[in-house]
């Protein structure tokens, strides 16, 4: 259950950033993506899975924690 | 000498690993790459941020050297106290060359060393006593100062003082911000951890002073300067161009700074990261908690610098979207000068660099205008995020390595052959003695400034002048005398 650090670039696409592994990538989807409710499985550039308790919106930048899917961690 | 090949430079990695043990040429055949401009991701090729190999010669510091030596000396008009033995702070002490102005002893500390100067009486019952008579002395003998900081040395978490409850005490005691620092050497793997400790003390003891306080006027155009430390002046090069552009810099971190600066920084509208290793953790902070913004900029070089400047004018108004052009051309004639001047005199010459922090890849574009080209670089403790963003500085095929040993540096130089190279005061006299020029890329080997339009004119010539130095001329090393293929293969069996 790593934190993640949220923000959204220029380009106006969610960047994830994970201190401990300098992890910075950029998200490809995300599974919800509205006011109401976001969250979900995000995919990221490389391939990797994360998973995120659906919750409306946040207020990004924003430090969430993520649930690692493809790695059974 | 003409470019190694792809397939050379990977030929050359692999035997100057040939001589370590099998376990250490596993680990460290993964700190060695050959660059390759088509990866997005540093760590397809190459790993960092580990544990040094005991036996072989790393060149990286210590937490504690990241955080009293780094981030937190340079603010002036704190007494930082190098908490523990003398020695840790006395041998480091106004190396970094942190300009600042200021009278020291007086309102400004910087090159001055505080010490708790643990002895074992202190080890064995506990040096808690001691750092609060500390404090007390001086708020006495230096009333001028603006708060304390405790860099703790190894033994103070050995032993488990608890410097934060001083901390608290003497705050209350002399109404000035006392921050307690776990710097202690042995966390990490290198000084980066202390930056990240340094950072988050100032998360946690600095930043939120002036939370609810809106006495401070603001403008749109407030910036802060992150991450430059004013080497030999490079601070001042740097904020004289973001002023004229329009901008208004309310606090530099951490070189000529204060803590006044830091408490204000959270007012700003943009941050500006200048060294992204030592303080992106603050930057991060202050994006997520008060939505300031950060971008990073480099000002090596004016190729870099114009580019920088109109990236960070494009986030602000049409004003300093012209002021940055203003600066631009109002420089235009003074570098165009310089470059006239020296790139006939460097032009073509090869450099292998090896530094920390920021500049092996923010320099690359300053030797690029001088139609040098970088053919090594490497991290002393960068971290996969730096890698990632000097893949697309670097050439292809040209070398990267990784908090490299000496023995593997030495190897890589003799093959490579480069003109030049810039690295620490610790490499500096070996390779000297292997007759190749060499500039100190910490220090700026005494000179200084390199950064801004300012520091680039200083920047060429001191490479000048280190390049086509007659002195070289009268070195002679083996493998420049007359038979020297033979002696090269000699030196590498
Ligand atoms: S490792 Fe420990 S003892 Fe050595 S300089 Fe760093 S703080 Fe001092």
């Amino acid at each position: 259950m790593p934190n993640v650090m949220l923000k959204k670039n220029t380009e106006g696409k969610l960047v994830f950033y994970v201190p401990k592994k300098d992890l910075e990538e950029v998200a490809e989807s995300v599974e919800f993506d509205s006011p109401e409710k976001w969250g979900g499985e995000v995919v990221l550039s490389d391939g990797s899975t994360y998973y995120f308790e659906p919750q409306p919106q946040p207020d990004f930048p924003v430090t969430l924690r993520a649930k690692r899917l493809d790695s059974g961690e | 000498m003409a470019a190694l090949t792809k397939e050379e430079t990977e030929a050359l990695i692999q035997e100057v690993l040939e001589i370590y043990p099998e376990q250490a040429r596993k680990d460290r055949a993964k700190h060695l790459a050959v660059n390759d401009q088509s990866l997005e991701k540093s760590n397809k090729c190459i790993t960092s941020n580990r544990k040094s190999l005991p036996g072989t010669m790393t060149i990286r510091g210590c937490a504690y050297a990241g955080s009293k030596g780094v981030v937190w000396g340079p603010i002036k008009d704190m007494i930082h106290i190098s908490h523990g033995p003398v020695g840790c702070g006395q041998y480091s002490r106004a190396g970094r060359r942190n300009y600042y102005v200021g009278t020291t002893g007086v309102n400004a500390f910087g090159t001055r060393n505080f010490t708790s100067d643990f002895q074992e009486k202190d080890i064995v019952f506990g040096g808690d006593k001691k750092l609060a008579k500390i404090m007390t002395e001086i708020e006495a003998l230096f009333p001028l100062h603006k708060g304390i900081s405790i860099q703790s040395e190894c033994p103070i978490g050995l032993i488990g003082d608890d410097i934060e409850a001083v901390a608290k005490k003497a705050n209350k005691e002399i109404g000035k911000p006392v921050v307690p620092v776990r710097c202690e050497g042995f966390r990490g793997v290198s000084q980066s951890l202390g930056h990240h400790i340094a950072n988050d003390a100032i998360r946690d003891w600095v930043l939120e002073n002036r939370d609810g306080d809106d006495s401070f006027p603001t403008t749109p155009y407030d910036v802060a300067v992150i991450g430059d430390y004013n080497i030999g002046g490079d601070a001042w090069a740097s904020r004289t161009l973001l002023e004229e552009m329009g901008l208004r810099v309310v606090a530099q971190w951490s070189g000529d700074g204060t803590i006044a600066e830091m408490e204000k920084t959270p007012k700003v509208k943009l941050n500006l990261i200048h060294c992204y290793r030592s303080m992106n953790y603050i930057a991060r902070h202050m994006e997520e908690k008060y939505k300031i913004p950060w971008i990073e900029y480099n000002f090596f070089g004016p190729t870099k610098i114009a580019e920088s400047l109109r990236k960070i004018a494009a986030l602000f108004d049409e004003t300093i979207q012209a002021g940055a052009e203003r600066v631009i051309a109002k420089y235009q004639a003074e570098y165009e000068a310089v470059i006239a001047k020296y790139k006939p005199r460097l032009q073509g010459k090869r450099v292998m660099l090896y530094v920390g922090g920021l500049r092996p890849r923010h320099v690359i574009g300053a030797y690029e205008d001088l139609g040098m080209e970088v053919v090594g670089t490497g991290y002393e403790f960068g971290h996969n995020d730096d890698y990632d963003r000097t893949i697309k500085e670097m050439g292809n095929a040209t070398l990267i390595y990784d908090d490299v040993t000496g023995y593997e540096f030495e190897e890589f130089v003799k093959r490579v052959k480069p003109d030049l190279i810039g690295s620490g005061i610790k490499e500096k006299y070996i390779f000297q003695k292997m007759g190749i020029p060499f500039r100190q890329m910490h220090s700026w080997d005494y000179s200084g400034p390199y950064h801004g339009y300012d520091g680039f004119a200083i920047f060429a010539r001191d490479m000048d002048m280190t390049l086509n130095n007659p002195c070289w001329k009268q070195v002679n090393v083996p493998w420049k005398t007359a038979d020297s293929s033979k002696v090269a293969v000699a030196a590498g069996a």
